[in-house]
């Protein structure tokens, strides 16, 4: 039984993934005026996989429980670089090195996840613009914390680490001790030519561990908390009549995203090999959330799949705008300016495209109802 | 004493007042296990309350308790909260669902009691981590389905269901719950369809039939003849009468929830014997508006030129759905004709352009700008529709305020409505309730309309304000001769000052008499029954 494909449905198709759409067009634009190779481009979306998928799919739990995009993942990036920070300066290296950076980054991250959950229980229904403005407050805290109470509060010393000055953290971070050593401790090299160069890398235990995530995530939704969470996600009074604590719930949604980011974070960075102390946070969320956007997700739904839809398209555009901005007026910035522009684009889109669908479904319940009085009126 | 012991819930003396008014007094009923009672009565009978103190809702608590007993199984108990009242095996179906829409019938059957399976990662996280055993979940869901005796699909989701497999489901969710023993059911087929009805009133004898008694509430008379065993009819505070549903008719059980002492006499009108002219001002033809609550189906309505036409019903039958609808607060559908020229819907401004006024129901949230002064509140309107009270320079380029014009009307006003206030530029929240109601009609009136609509506008104020704005309704409409399309619930204001009255039912119009009829024959027709039927 074949389904009629009518242009009503086709028409509610393109409305409805019309982002990933937009992207997918431009990315086949783009394409053949970088003239970049086929190996070239699959190596560099796998190692942007390797390097964000853990921090977009943190998004994926607040949005479960009905609080929209969490611009508050930045607290946990905070705290994953906190715990960097530790390490590198106690020169703990390779593989223990991350380990322990995550396990001082977990209690940091429970408590700033913490603090922004309850907020965001103070101002439920504008999640969204408090989560992101908590980020910018905490951002002055973690300023605070990281130039002047490093050093003399807490006794850092290392000259790797700290201004010479003596205290506050310099303005970039080699992460050399522990750079991609999750991603070097077991990797599949394919097609690399004779000097063992170029070719498609494949950090395998990177990968297991975003599995690993992504079974949690899978697990996690048929869980008990996790249908908690899907129910106060739809309507907080029904949820609350029925005796599920609401409150708590939430918090421990925006909890549990803040520690995935703090561990993502950790992960990003080294696999990046450099921490920017006072920038690297700060972009991370915006560009995680555009990510998920691009991947076809919205304020209230987003999955697995668009996780990795998303990371691909969204990193496809950034790895192919400078060169062909190059080959086609000379000029690489317009790469990182795209970076930018889209972003933001990409984040308004989204949110006014999902005011405009829930308008549109008010509509059609009500054009509905007029369609029923008439079918009874039939009848 | 073995009759004693058989019945499930007595009510002995039962009575509440709220700030020394009493709203329930000594009432007493008792209902046997596998029971069904029937509970009919205007609204504000109080039957509300009463199940409010049933469920020991907070409302009660904090009011000062009741007076009286209620019994369960012989036995005294004062429910401290709903739960309580749970867990003694009584359960409640609200009016408004309470269904989350993206989870299926089966997940909102068993909300927050899902069987769970515990696995090892339960140990590290607590209960909470357990996984939902869906198969068990499925399980039960049925098995409640299969006691309700209804045809329910347990994996469709919510938001796809007719509003017939929400109530289902909704029912379905209360009988999971172990030992229930008595349902209450809130008016349950006020949003059904006749089909729906039927099979839901079919599921509730078979709940009795399985000795689970029913509390069903409702203001559709013929179903309490199909399916309760008793019927008790309030009014006022008070049970008038307890009936056995076999020996009672529509008729007497109309006559019983609105027959006041006082309805026989003639309404105190003073007919002035004034002659309508036939010419049609307004017509509206199969008009349907979604507000929540307060749905309007199919609506045929013609107003007169000159006349004030009352819109009565019960609440949530949809009249208030009407204004508010035709004056596009809502999503609407249908044919409105004024004078001859068809009014667009969904689209305020042309309905305030073509001359209707609304004076809305909520006066605090749609009616005032509660922070502003009198003069801006009763000016705002007809500056910003009509540009009124502006002094054009420029040749209309720069336009602004008259001041002394805005300050004239507003005085006009506060002297004729005899407005409560310090002064012209008071703010409108520092007013009394039927004050503040009063302005809005003068915003309304400054606006100088054809036809103006007033929802409610006696609502939340006392009887001497109440008297002083039907007054000045009756004044505007007998002095400028504005139709007035008047939307109240109380029968007896209505009757009062219009010279007909349509009323709602099931969100149509179930009839339209003069205003001088008995208020019985108003009373068949909110219960849903046209004179002939019910004969």
């Amino acid at each position: 039984m074949r389904k009629e494909i009518t242009s009503k449905d086709v028409r509610k198709f393109l409305s409805n993934n019309i982002v990933p759409i937009i992207f997918i067009v431009l990315c086949a634009v783009c394409i053949p005026v970088a003239g970049y190779t086929g190996q070239y481009l699959v190596d560099q979306i796998i190692t942007r996989i390797v390097r964000n998928s853990f921090l977009v799919l943190s998004l994926l739990i607040p949005i479960m429980a009905g609080m929209g995009l969490n611009f508050g993942m930045t607290l946990g990036a905070m705290a994953g670089q906190i715990g960097l920070i530790f390490v590198t300066s106690w020169n703990i290296v390779s593989i223990p090195g991350l380990l322990l950076a995550a396990i001082i980054a977990t209690p940091i991250a429970v408590v700033l996840g913490w603090f922004c959950g309850s907020m965001l229980n103070k101002a439920k229904g504008r999640e969204m613009i408090t989560s992101y403005m908590i980020s910018f407050f905490m951002n002055g805290v973690y300023q605070l914390v990281v130039l002047y109470g490093m050093g003399p509060v807490i006794p850092l010393s290392n000259s790797r680490v700290i201004l010479p000055r003596g205290y506050g953290v310099r303005n970039t971070i080699d992460l050399l001790s522990v750079r991609k050593s999750i991603d070097n401790f077991w990797a599949i090299r394919l097609f690399t030519d004779e000097n063992g160069t170029g070719g498609i890398t494949i950090p395998v235990l990177t990968f297991i561990l975003i599995i690993a995530l992504c079974l949690v995530i899978v697990w996690f939704r048929k869980t008990k908390i996790g249908q908690d969470m899907r129910a106060v996600g739809q309507d907080m009074e029904v949820a609350r009549e029925a005796g599920i604590k609401v409150e708590r719930t939430r918090i421990l949604a925006i909890i549990i995203s803040t520690v995935f980011a703090a561990y993502g974070m950790i992960i990003y960075l080294s696999n990046m090999g450099t921490l920017n102390t006072y920038n690297s946070h700060s972009q991370i969320g915006m560009f995680s959330i555009a990510a998920l956007l691009v991947g076809g997700a919205s304020v209230s739904k987003a999955s697995i799949k668009n996780v990795f839809l998303g990371i691909i398209l969204f990193h496809l555009m950034f790895i192919l705008t400078p060169q062909a901005g190059r080959n086609l007026i000379g000029q690489a910035q317009i790469g990182e300016f795209f970076r930018v522009f889209v972003s933001y684009g990409v984040i308004t889109l989204s949110l006014v495209l999902y005011e405009i669908r829930t308008r549109r479904e008010k509509a059609e319940s009500a054009r509905n109802l007029a369609l029923g009085q008439k079918q009874e009126e039939k009848a | 004493m073995s009759e004693m012991s058989k019945s499930l819930l007595e009510m002995q003396n039962v009575s509440k007042e709220y700030n020394g008014n009493p709203v329930l007094k000594d009432v007493n009923f008792s209902l046997n296990a596998g029971e069904v009672l029937g509970l009919v009565g205007e609204n504000g009978a109080g039957k509300s309350t009463l199940m409010n103190i049933l469920f020991g809702m907070d409302v009660i608590h904090q009011t000062g308790g009741y007076g009286g007993k209620v019994l369960i199984d012989g036995q005294e108990v004062k429910f401290a909260s709903p739960l309580d009242a749970l867990k003694a095996g009584i359960g409640m179906v609200h009016q408004e669902f309470s269904l989350l829409p993206g989870f299926t019938a089966a997940e909102n059957i068993l909300l927050n009691r899902e069987p769970e399976n515990k696995s090892v990662l339960s140990l590290v996280f607590g209960d909470r981590a357990n996984t939902i055993d869906r198969k068990d979940l499925q399980k039960q869901a049925i098995a409640a389905i299969t006691k309700l005796g209804v045809q329910l699909d347990p994996d469709m989701l919510v938001s796809e269901m007719p509003v017939g497999h929400k109530q289902f489901t909704e029912i379905s969710r209360e009988i999971s719950k172990s030992a229930i023993r008595l349902l209450v059911l809130d008016e349950p087929t006020a949003v059904l369809t006749e089909k729906e009805a039927e099979m839901l009133l079919k599921a509730i004898r078979n709940l009795a039939d399985q000795g689970i008694s029913v509390i069903f509430i409702t203001h559709r008379l013929q179903e309490i003849l199909d399916v309760c065993n008793k019927v008790v009819v309030m009014r006022d505070g008070r049970i008038i009468k307890e009936l056995e549903a076999a020996d009672t008719s529509i008729a007497e059980m109309a006559k019983l929830m609105v027959g006041r002492e006082v309805s026989t006499d003639k309404p105190k009108q003073d007919h002035d014997e004034r002659k309508i002219s036939d010419k049609i001002v307004l017509s509206v033809n199969n008009l349907w508006v979604d507000m929540p609550g307060e749905t309007v189906r199919d609506v045929n309505l013609e107003v007169r030129d000159g006349e004030i036409l009352g819109i009565g019903g019960l609440a949530g039958q949809g009249k208030l759905g009407i204004p508010n609808g035709i004056m596009g607060l809502f999503p609407a559908g249908g044919k409105v004709t004024l004078n001859g020229s068809e009014i667009p819907l969904n689209n305020p401004r042309a309905c305030l352009d073509s001359s209707l006024a609304f004076v809305s129901e909520d006066r605090r949230g749609v009616g005032l700008l509660l922070d502003e002064s009198l003069e801006w509140n009763i000016a705002f309107p007809a500056m910003q529709i009509q540009n009124k009270f502006l002094k054009n320079y420029l040749g209309g380029l720069i336009k602004w305020r008259d001041q002394a014009a805005i300050k004239e009307v507003t005085e006009k006003y506060i002297s004729q409505l005899q407005i409560k206030c310090t002064s012209s530029t008071q703010k409108a929240k520092e007013l009394s309730g039927g004050n503040q109601q009063k302005i809005c009609l003068a915003k309304a009136f400054a606006l100088e309309p054809k036809l103006l609509f007033v929802s409610e506008p006696t609502r939340g104020i006392d009887i001497g304000a109440k008297a002083l704005v039907l007054q000045a309704l009756r004044e505007y409409n007998r002095k400028n001769g504005v139709t007035i399309v008047m939307i109240s619930s109380e029968l007896e204001e209505l009757r009062q000052i219009c010279d007909r009255i349509a009323i709602i039912t099931d969100g149509a119009v179930s009839g339209i008499l003069p205003a001088d009829r008995p208020s019985e024959d108003f009373g068949m027709l909110m219960v849903g029954k046209t004179k002939k039927e019910a004969m």
